[in-house]
């Protein structure tokens, strides 16, 4: 049996599939990002895993050497605190798109976040549905119109970094794609947090709806003396939406539910069959 | 004299029916009988009418009883509601002051269990233990194995106290001298001494749980609903106790979410069910077939559809458990007859998800979720667990060569092998996280061998056949079920799931009134022993299919297989079938 050889460069971490997004996808960037992440923290690949969701930003574990997990449309992060639960040992990253984590999964979000698990979710945002061709997302801005906004969207624009806030997420971050080392860096920092790390990354769709010139004009970096365990002015950072903050919003060290129930367990035995029945006898 | 009686308390909920009936159940069983519950709740906490029956015996009990021989009504709806299930010349009991019974034909005995309660215990809440002091009394259960019992669950209980247990004590006693002072005894119904036997008395969900333990289970996932909720309340307990791990999921898809990726990183994983959890659960069925992933899912069956009658018996899910999920779509199912079932089959679930990489549906219903049955404890013994067909990265069962890391360059290591590489019995080798050398992606998409999403036709064809391949494996590797009755029977039952005692029962019954009758009731439902199905069906003239469902589940099936004309027998009032009415079915086709 071949031997696990000591990776240390982001190349260690790219696999055989070649990605399937289009050129100048935002992706690209946070894929890098993901892939120096986990070489300047020497992951070892059989004990990481990389769990998505459905769409083209899901498709990235399939690009990543370690073990993947691409789950059903909005589910990455329910799997990936399952496994966590199970097997606290191993690294695991929830990765995918503005559909997966703030519409169909939504709902998993708010149960993540209380939780506290110990994984790392990257959201590529493009504000669109890219998979299926230009839909409105919950984080399209009122008034977009697209296929199925004929007339404009109608509803308000969804709020990523403020609602992890308001759910009280232990790290809160904001990156861009076209800014794939200070992302990186946000990466490497949340995969370390002992936590739920939520990192919200602008990631344009150069073909359905393409705010890369925008957001290179309006993105504005967290100035450096940002306290970042001040939660009241982590919000009012993240309620500037003209000029989206990227950076660290927030952290704050708290107990994990997956170290909370291993220590539970500390003191486990083997099952009992008769210990168990002596109730029922 | 016959050492059996079937003894059904009617009341109110909330006001100790079911609590006292548990106590009287335990209590005979530890004397020494066979014992098998039945009961029905309303959905509401508290109020609405509810029954508990028991049936006690010292002969092997396989169903609930056609009829009470003794009924004991709390109040003047229970007396309405059930007095047409006591049998001819059978005995009711009632308190006066509650209401008066127009005459009929049964034996009556009025006992003032208010008043006992009210001035002579001076404790209301104690009613119910003057109704076991009257049954002692009056059938024979002795006072000192109730009192043992109710000392055993008064100590358990946070509400216990010392006052608590004198007043309990003090009603028990009382009753049983009311009626042996007050009533002249004029009904046959006696339990005599039998000899003791080693036996526990629980009711399916408990047996669940253990079996699910015993099988070596490591990580439950769920959400709350009736009938499964105590089978995620025993495991919460249970779980941190043996090392394993418990998560009360958001809903039901997030539940069979978390079971997925738990077992994907090499944990034993289950979550448990009814209707309409299963319901949201099936695009992650979907899921755990395409990419293989083991998986238990106790499905405890209620009447349907959409919220149905959550307290209430069905067999109705069965055709659904078939078919949920979109695509071809390979899956297994085990349905378990008894509370015996609810522990080995449990094991043997876990084994099947195992070993052939597969989600496994648990068949199980309302009424065995909370049938209360004295089982030999020899049914409970540990039972050899296997693991999952590992990569070894040598091409185990079969696997290529290919599947070893090749370097593929200065200092680069290929890692990913083939995960799903092509055996003859269709199950490939598996590696969970942190094994070593190997990783792999799991997908939902149509894959390669090596877990890449892959299109083409040949490869859609090639996975597909793969993936069913196993069911082949697995029909051929699983235990087949046993005819029951007689071997030149003209009228063959075949059933499914809880209702199996009932249908052996009635088989006995006919078969001591001349009838030629034999029974088969498949556990595995998929896939299906189609062998032994065809020469059971082939073996006998007319064959009967009794179901709890409106639409004749299995019978569509067996139809849609087989070719088979059934007599289809449907019961879909919420109620299990009694054995008369089995028998009834079968004197009706002869």
């Amino acid at each position: 049996m071949t031997q696990t050889t000591l990776t240390l460069t982001p190349k260690d971490y790219k696999s055989e599939v070649k990605p399937t997004w289009c050129p100048g996808c935002g992706d690209f960037g946070v894929l890098n990002a993901i892939y120096n992440s986990m070489a300047s923290l020497k992951l070892p690949l059989d004990q990481t895993v990389v769990v998505s969701g459905i769409g083209c930003s899901s498709r990235l574990p399939h690009f990543v050497e370690t073990f993947g997990f691409h789950s059903l449309h909005g589910r990455a992060l329910p799997v990936a605190q399952g496994m966590k639960m199970a097997r606290p040992d191993l690294t695991i990253l929830a990765v995918g798109g503005d559909g997966d984590f703030f519409s169909i999964g939504a709902g998993h979000l708010i149960h993540a976040a209380l939780r506290n698990i110990d994984i790392t979710v990257v959201v590529m945002d493009n504000e669109t549905y890219g998979l299926t061709k230009g839909q409105t997302s919950p984080t399209s801005p009122t008034g977009h119109t697209t296929k199925s906004t004929p007339y404009g969207l109608l509803a308000s624009q969804f709020n990523p970094i403020a609602t992890a806030l308001s759910l009280n997420v232990s790290f809160v971050a904001r990156g861009f794609s076209s800014k794939p080392k200070d992302l990186a860096a946000l990466v490497e920092q949340g995969i370390k947090h002992h936590g739920f790390s939520f990192i919200h990354v602008l990631s344009p769709c150069p073909t359905f709806y393409n705010t890369m010139d925008v957001w290179k004009g309006t993105v504005t970096p967290i100035s450096a003396d940002h306290d970042t365990h001040n939660h009241s002015k982590a919000i009012e950072l993240a309620m500037e939406t003209e000029k989206p903050y990227v950076g660290l919003f927030y952290q704050e060290e708290r107990q994990t539910m997956d170290q909370a129930a291993h220590h539970l367990v500390q003191q486990a035995n083997e099952f009992d069959l008769n210990r168990y029945m002596a109730r029922y006898s | 004299m016959v050492n059996e009686v079937t003894i059904r308390i009617g009341g109110e909920s909330g006001e100790g029916t079911i609590s006292g009936g548990d106590i009287l159940a335990l209590a005979a069983a530890r004397w020494g009988y066979h014992v098998y519950t039945f009961r029905t709740f309303p959905a509401e906490i508290l109020g609405g009418p509810c029954l508990f029956q028991v049936r006690i015996s010292d002969q092997s009990v396989k169903s609930m009883g056609d009829f009470a021989d003794v009924l004991i009504c709390l109040n003047q709806e229970a007396f309405e509601r059930n007095i047409s299930d006591l049998r001819h010349g059978g005995v009711l009991i009632y308190d006066p002051s509650d209401f008066t019974p127009e005459a009929g034909d049964f034996i009556t005995y009025a006992i003032p269990f208010n008043e006992i309660a009210r001035k002579e215990v001076q404790l209301y809440q104690t009613k119910n233990m003057v109704m076991l002091g009257a049954i002692s009394g009056l059938f024979g259960p002795p006072m000192e194995a109730i009192a043992q019992v109710v000392e055993s669950k008064l100590s358990r209980s946070r509400k216990s106290n010392p006052i608590l247990m004198e007043k309990n004590m003090l009603a028990l006693e009382i009753a049983k001298k009311y009626v042996t002072e007050q009533l002249s005894k004029r009904d046959t119904y006696h339990l005599g001494t039998v000899e003791k036997a080693d036996r526990v008395v629980l009711n399916g969900n408990q047996a669940l749980v253990a079996g699910a333990l015993a099988a070596h289970c490591g990580f439950f996932a769920g959400y709350p609903i009736t009938p499964a909720s105590d089978i995620m309340e025993g495991l919460a307990k249970e779980l941190p106790q043996v090392g394993g791990t418990f998560l009360q999921a958001e809903d039901e898809i997030a539940a069979l979410a978390a079971v997925l990726g738990a077992s994907f990183a090499g944990v034993r994983s289950m979550t448990a069910t009814s209707g309409p959890g299963f319901s949201l659960m099936t695009e992650l069925i979907g899921y755990a077939s395409m990419a293989e992933i083991p998986a238990v899912i106790v499905d405890a069956q209620r009447a349907g559809p959409s919220t149905g009658m959550p307290t209430k018996m069905e067999q109705s899910d069965l055709s659904f458990a078939l078919n949920a999920g979109h695509g071809d779509t390979p899956r297994m199912i085990v349905a378990p007859a008894d509370v015996a079932d609810c522990y080995s089959l449990m094991i043997l679930a876990f084994e099947m998800a195992e070993r052939y990489q597969m989600p496994v549906i648990f068949l199980s219903d309302q009424s065995l979720t909370a049938r209360v049955e004295s089982v030999d404890r020899s049914v409970f013994k540990p039972t050899e667990i296997h693991g999952r067909l590992q990569y070894n990265g040598n091409g185990a069962n079969g696997a290529s060569a290919q599947s070893e890391a090749v370097t593929v360059g200065a200092g680069v290591t290929e890692h990913s092998y083939a995960r799903y590489t092509y055996t003859a019995s269709g199950i490939s080798p598996i590696l969970a996280p942190g094994a070593g050398a190997y990783t792999y992606v799991a997908t939902g998409l149509e894959h390669d061998d090596r877990g890449h999403p892959n299109y083409e036709p040949e490869n859609h064809i090639a996975m597909m056949e793969k993936r069913y391949r196993k069911l082949a494996t697995a029909a051929e590797e699983l235990p087949k079920p046993q005819r029951y009755g007689d071997e030149d029977a003209t009228i063959g039952i075949i059933g499914w799931g809880s209702t199996e005692g009932t249908i052996q029962e009635a088989v006995d019954r006919a078969r001591a009134k001349g009838y030629k009758v034999a029974a088969l009731h498949p556990k595995i439902l998929s896939p299906l022993p189609d062998r032994a199905i065809r020469d059971f069906i082939r073996s006998v003239k007319t064959v009967i299919v009794p179901e709890c469902n409106y639409s004749g589940q299995l019978a569509n099936l067996l139809g849609a297989k087989y070719g088979l004309q059934a007599i289809r027998v449907n019961k879909f009032g919420g109620i299990p079938f009694t054995a008369g009415e089995i028998l009834r079915a079968i004197e009706e086709v002869s």
